[in-house]
């Protein structure tokens, strides 16, 4: 067999030509498919557009078969009596004889020609018994549930529901409105027992301290006695929760979901860059949650990350630019032509040799781009970033708090940006440095600098999105733009490049940063004239970024760095 | 284009002097002017005229237990009859509304509350009456069936501003709802 075949030969069985690639053939509601050895039922469905209705199977968790819902049916060839040849069809493929009963497709593999129906009769009545099941004691109060609008429970008792309740007998009640972490409300009257949140705890967070007690329909989901459900991942389980049993207090009662547009974009609170969904109406953004991206961040993002976009429209947020005329003790709002005039005009006086400029590692791609032609623009004065670490968790948030680090060290050209920080602090400690202009970082809260330090320089120049006391001592103040109101490109630890997308404006008059910049090179008199909008300023940078530019980046990024760097929990879901 | 010539009918004497015919006109006004001051016009009784004629005297005279019950006015909240609010802000009829007219900023009901099982109703409920189109649409699609259209048609105001309900006018026009939904009652 081993020989090539040649034309006099019997043509090859389509299942040998299959397992030759670890393939099986499966056919699914009459079409031959090939899938890998070992795919579940479910997911060969969903790979050729085939929809299995499901509430408790989740690809990133194990499949303890318990909704009842993935019911399909399933057949096999007959196996031949000894000596026997199976039959074979024209193409090769044996006769599929059904199971009388449904099997779970979440559960089980494909095997080689098998035959699944995902429309036959018996599967449609599976569907509608589980539905009526699961309807017998949820509490029908959509009104004012968080989760309308992407229930699984609505959608499937929209499509398989029987439209009107035969049970006569008192619903069961359960506990409602119960405070089972300080991120997280459970009703237990809506859940569906489906243990996707249990699984998840357990299997991915690693702090298993949800599971159910009692039995029959009086099963409650709980959290273990004396703990909380108060792990930096608990919010995973609000994503995951199939109906409105587990809702985020944050988001709790704020909007409905039909209102909100989303956006994809990137988490900036880290080096890993997860893959975000930011949630907006109008101008406000209500949530954010992660998007799946099985390079970066799998289906899940830490709480802490998720949570941190309230300072976008806290009041502390900076609207016009503020311009510290001589003489007078507080900054007095100004038009950007002369905020920026008055920034160029005191940088066009300063001496290279006693200025600094201190950009952050926040910054996009683009934006360090520009900031690296200001640098050129002053003649080249001290660059430093300012670094930020914190201890990494050993799933999705890295040591590198800072979101670009490695787009910094591609965009500045330089191993380690941060590593003139300390010799700065120094300069300006000492009063070497006349002349400081400080871009999207708070040097007090963050780079070690004491308000004593900052009354040193001459003239300090602040781009930044919130007040803050760098922003006190600065002489030129002027308003940028947060994370969701900016498009631009980022490089995560692992070398991915990925983009930030706008999903809301700018409030009162602030502006993007990379035209803060691109504005005030003008100012200092650079010819910008390139540089008209931000696909000029992403084609500039393109041939540093392997010719990627913001049009070009795919929506889970692309990578075009090998760093070496392994985000732990891909590591740990292989 | 094809001509066609009309001809003049020939007047005869009588008819060549008018005045006849305007005596005759005076004559027919004036029957009508004496019946509508005996207040015996046509229809006075059932257009219920002010006895001056047919016309109604808006607004010291109004239609108001004319109007059929399935009459579309201003658009109110209601109460159901334990004084509970009946909405629970799901938005629906903000999401429905095809002018955009309502603004819903949905509330937690605090733990303290005797309806504090019912978790949630709105914190701010306005509806511009400059925007409304009286469609019923919010009354159609309420779950909760908190939103009628009621009988009020007389919305008036100075600036845009007073023309927005609040919830506290909405409220105050809607009134009490009796029987419909028990969802929220003790055997829930």
């Amino acid at each position: 067999m081993s020989e090539p075949s040649t034309l006099t030969e019997t043509p090859r069985l389509p299942k040998d030509i299959a397992a030759e690639n670890g393939m099986v053939n499966v056919q699914i509601n009459g079409i031959w498919h090939q899938f890998p050895k070992g795919t579940r039922m479910i997911e060969a469905c969903k790979k050729v557009g085939v929809a299995v209705p499901h509430f408790c199977y989740h690809p990133k968790l194990s499949a303890p078969g318990n909704c009842r819902m993935c019911l399909v049916q399933m057949g096999m060839p007959p196996r031949p009596a000894p000596g026997q040849e199976p039959q074979r069809d024209e193409q090769g493929y044996e006769p599929i004889t059904w199971m009388p009963r449904p099997v779970i497709a979440c559960a089980n593999t494909v095997g080689e020609n098998m035959g699944i129906r995902t429309t036959a009769e018996v599967v449609e009545k599976c569907r509608e018994g589980v539905m009526e099941f699961l309807l017998i004691n949820h509490p029908l109060d959509c009104p004012i549930c968080d989760q309308a609008g992407e229930c699984r429970l609505q959608e499937n008792a929209l499509a398989h529901g029987r439209g009107v309740s035969r049970f006569l007998d008192l619903k069961v009640k359960k506990p409602k409105n119960v405070d089972i972490g300080p991120r997280i409300r459970l009703d237990n009257e809506r859940c569906i027992l489906c243990s996707r949140c249990i699984r998840f705890m357990a299997e991915v967070a690693g702090d298993p301290v949800l599971g159910f007690t009692q039995r029959g329909t009086h099963t409650t989901l709980t959290v273990h006695p004396g703990r909380l459900l108060d792990s930096n991942y608990s919010l995973n389980t609000v994503d995951i929760c199939p109906v409105g049993a587990l809702t985020s207090t944050d988001f709790r009662f704020q909007m409905r979901v039909w209102f909100l547009r989303e956006t994809p974009s990137i988490d900036v609170n880290c080096g890993t860059g997860s893959n975000i969904t930011v949630w907006t109406r109008g101008n406000k953004v209500h949530r954010i949650t992660p998007r799946q991206n099985d390079s970066v961040n799998s289906c899940w993002m830490p709480d802490s990350h998720r949570l941190n976009f309230h300072y976008l429209d806290s009041d502390a947020r900076l609207t016009e630019p503020l311009v510290l005329a001589p003489g007078s003790r507080h900054a007095a709002p100004a038009s950007w032509d002369d905020s920026l005039a008055a920034a160029a005009g005191a940088l066009k006086q300063a001496d290279p040799a006693t200025t600094a400029i201190i950009a952050s590692a926040r910054m996009t791609n683009e934006e360090l781009f520009l900031t690296n032609r200001l640098a050129a623009a002053l003649g080249k004065p001290a660059l430093t970033l300012v670094p930020r670490t914190g201890e990494p968790d050993g799933l999705l948030i890295a040591a590198d708090r800072n979101p670009n680090t490695t787009g910094a060290k591609l965009v500045l050209g330089s191993n380690d940006p941060y590593a003139a920080l300390d010799s700065v602090r120094e300069a300006v400690r000492s009063g070497k440095i006349k002349t400081l202009v400080v871009l999207g970082e708070d040097l007090v809260t963050d780079a070690g600098f004491t308000a004593d330090d900052l009354a040193k320089p001459e003239f300090i120049l602040l781009t930044h999105i919130l007040a803050n006391p760098t922003a006190k001592a600065a002489h030129v103040v002027l308003p940028a733009a947060g994370f969701t109101e900016k498009r631009g490109s980022m490089i995560n630890l692992s070398g991915r490049l990925q983009r930030l997308n706008r999903a809301t404006e700018c409030p009162g008059l602030a502006r993007d940063d990379w035209e803060i910049l691109r504005d005030l090179l003008k100012a200092l008199g650079t010819d910008v004239s390139d540089l008209s909008t931000i696909e000029n300023l992403s084609a500039a940078l393109a041939p540093t970024l392997e010719g990627q530019t913001l049009a070009t980046i795919p929506a889970d990024g692309i990578p075009i760095l090998e760093t070496g760097y392994r985000i732990s929990l891909l590591a740990k879901e292989k | 284009m094809a001509v066609v010539k009309l001809n003049r009918p020939n007047l005869g004497p009588g008819e060549k002097i008018y005045l006849l015919a305007l005596a005759k006109g005076f004559f027919i006004t004036m029957t009508h002017a004496v019946k509508s001051l005996l207040g015996k016009s046509m229809g006075a009784k059932e257009l219920k005229s002010s006895g001056m004629g047919v016309t109604m005297q808006y607004p010291e005279q109004t239609w108001d237990d004319q109007l059929p019950a399935y009459y579309r006015g201003a658009p109110a909240l209601v109460t159901d009859e334990q004084g509970r609010e009946r909405c629970v802000s799901c938005q629906l009829c903000e999401f429905i509304c095809p002018p955009k007219a309502i603004r819903i900023v949905p509330g937690e009901i605090p733990a303290d509350d005797p309806w504090a099982k019912v978790e949630k109703r709105p914190a701010e409920f306005d509806i511009d009456m400059i925007r409304c189109i009286y469609c019923g649409m919010c009354e159609e699609v309420c779950p909760e069936q908190a939103i009628f259209l009621r009988k009020d048609y007389v919305i008036t105001g100075l600036s845009r501003a007073e023309m927005v309900h609040d919830k506290k006018k909405l409220y105050e026009i809607g009134g009490v709802r009796t029987g419909l939904v028990n969802k929220w009652n003790e055997v829930k």
